[in-house]
């Protein structure tokens, strides 16, 4: 059984209370009301001037005048005039059931113009930074690719040095092949391993420090790999003999 | 009197020739504006068509009604439109590749992938194309910014914490979407046929030469020959305007998809 709720039950004690004063107010049918009202007023009206009124009061009106003066003066007999309506509260039932909502309302706003401005100005920002850049630097071109040349030192593109400097300390194949493979599969697998729920950056310091190290250590390889080694891939300061990098 | 008058009158006449032009091209905006292929390309809520007001209605139509911004809810948790949460990194990585199909269909039609007519392409995009040299700068800078941002958007996301659940599987993806990335700018680095780019190529790929059991198999097919050679060059050129643009745009629609399955942008903080 549902507990019904406390405002409802005060209320409909006290539509009890008032319902008590006047003796049998709950079983006098809804109709009654609408019949007095209409009738205890202008009773000697011609049926016709009373029907626009209200059609639910016009077949009432419509009605031989006697039934209407008899329900009249029933009501009439009584000591208040006062209309009395009182409700029986069924069941209670709560939203919950029978609605389910799924989206909680959050603050939110208007993708137009909130966001599509915001959008905007950053794709015009970026591409004037572009084409300032390309405007003032230009892109390199050596000379014409050649079998019978190789040029000391021969090195990847930039994102790739990382691994290139890995070569110069392990073998081959665990430094080109192993290393970027499980690099790959380990970032893949990051939200499996790591399972904790919160978002917060204090309880979650072991994630953010292993990932930032491996950030930090491909970041430091990468420009080891590209300003720190000349020839023979050999350590050089980047002062010493210029940059042995292009792009 | 007469002179007086004509005078004016011609003054009157100008001004009333400039009132009728504005009034005509007021009326003809109107009626363009108004009529039915005009409201039916930009629909309902669009800020061209006639009526727009700044209504919440209107607003939510802008949204929905174009095949673009539906990328897009409707609405985005408040958080979401903050600069200082996601830097822009993501949609500045989608940007950029869209700037570089763009500018890289552009070079396609001043290129043909052979070891002998390569070089001299690239090199009389600088000489012989309006444009041509800015184009091709606009595409290699672009396509470098292209991996720092989808690097930092990748690092972005993890300090958010933003690969959890739900989001596990989006971050699948993206890792996809990084790898595929490294490959589209990695192809195109051998196509201007000149020194950089030969032996970077050739770093590069002894990298896959390395693999276990398969290695000299593997470069084999990445090379197409034994060593880099004009097919080289074509299936690179191949992979790097069709092949990898092919995939990455398919994992890139996946990627949108789960973004807003997986309930828009991850909470804050």
């Amino acid at each position: 059984m549902v507990e019904i709720p406390e405002h409802l039950l005060k209320r409909s004690q006290a539509a009890r209370q008032r319902a008590g004063g006047d003796g049998d107010g709950e079983a006098a049918p809804p109709a009654t009301d609408d019949a007095s009202s209409d009738t205890t007023g202008e009773g000697a009206e011609a049926p016709a001037a009373s029907a626009p009124t209200a059609p639910a009061a016009a077949p009432a009106a419509a009605a031989p005048a006697g039934g209407g003066r008899a329900a009249a003066a029933a009501v009439a007999a009584r000591p208040a005039a006062v209309p009395v309506r009182t409700q029986r509260l069924l069941t209670v039932v709560k939203a919950g059931s029978i609605q389910q909502v799924k989206a909680e309302p959050g603050d939110k706003v208007n993708v137009w113009p909130h966001l599509l401005q915001v959008e905007f100005v950053a794709l015009l920002l970026c591409s004037a930074f572009l084409i300032v850049f390309s405007i003032f630097k230009q892109s390199p071109l050596q000379s014409e690719a050649n079998f019978n040349f190789t040029p000391n030192p021969s090195k990847a593109p930039w994102y790739f040095l990382g691994l290139q400097e890995l070569l110069s300390y392990f073998d081959a194949q665990v430094a080109g092949v192993y290393i970027p493979g499980f690099g790959l599969a380990g970032l893949m697998a990051i939200p499996f391993i790591d399972r904790n729920l919160s978002h917060h950056p204090e309880d979650r310091k072991i994630a953010i420090a292993i990932f930032s190290m491996f950030i930090v250590a491909s970041a430091v390889l990468t420009i080891f790999g590209s300003f720190f080694r000349g020839e023979g891939f050999n350590f050089v300061f980047p002062w010493e003999k210029g940059l042995f990098f292009d792009f | 009197m007469p002179n007086g008058n004509g005078h004016q009158g011609n003054g009157n006449g100008r001004r009333g020739l400039r009132l009728l032009v504005r009034e005509r091209v007021h009326e003809t905006s109107e009626k363009l504006q108004g009529s039915q292929v005009w409201s039916s390309i930009f629909r309902p809520g669009s800020i061209f068509r006639k009526g727009y007001s700044d209504s919440p209605r209107n607003r939510a139509y802008v949204v929905m009604n174009s095949v673009l911004y539906h990328l897009h809810p409707v609405k985005v948790k408040r958080h979401a439109v903050k600069i200082s949460y996601t830097l822009c990194l993501g949609g500045l990585s989608f940007f950029l590749f869209i700037l570089l199909t763009i500018t890289g269909i552009f070079l396609m039609f001043f290129y043909r992938p052979t070891d002998v007519q390569a070089y001299t392409d690239v090199q009389s995009l600088a000489t012989s194309v309006a444009f041509g040299q800015l184009v091709r700068n606009l595409h290699r800078w672009g396509a470098h910014l292209m991996v720092l941002t989808v690097f930092l958007h990748m690092a972005r996301v993890f300090y958010h914490g933003a690969y959890k659940p739900p989001r596990e599987f989006n971050w699948v993806v993206g890792v996809v979407l990084l790898f595929l990335t490294l490959m589209l700018s990695f192809s195109g680095y051998l196509l201007p046929w000149d020194q950089l780019s030969l032996w970077a190529v050739t770093v590069g790929t002894n990298f896959a030469g390395y693999s276990p059991i398969l290695g000299s198999q593997v470069k084999f097919v990445l090379l197409g020959s034994k060593e880099i050679s004009t097919d080289t060059l074509l299936r690179w050129y191949v992979l790097h305007v069709l092949f990898f643009p092919f995939i990455i745009t398919i994992f890139l629609a996946v990627h949108f998809w789960r973004v807003r399955k997986d309930g828009g942008i991850s909470g804050p903080l």
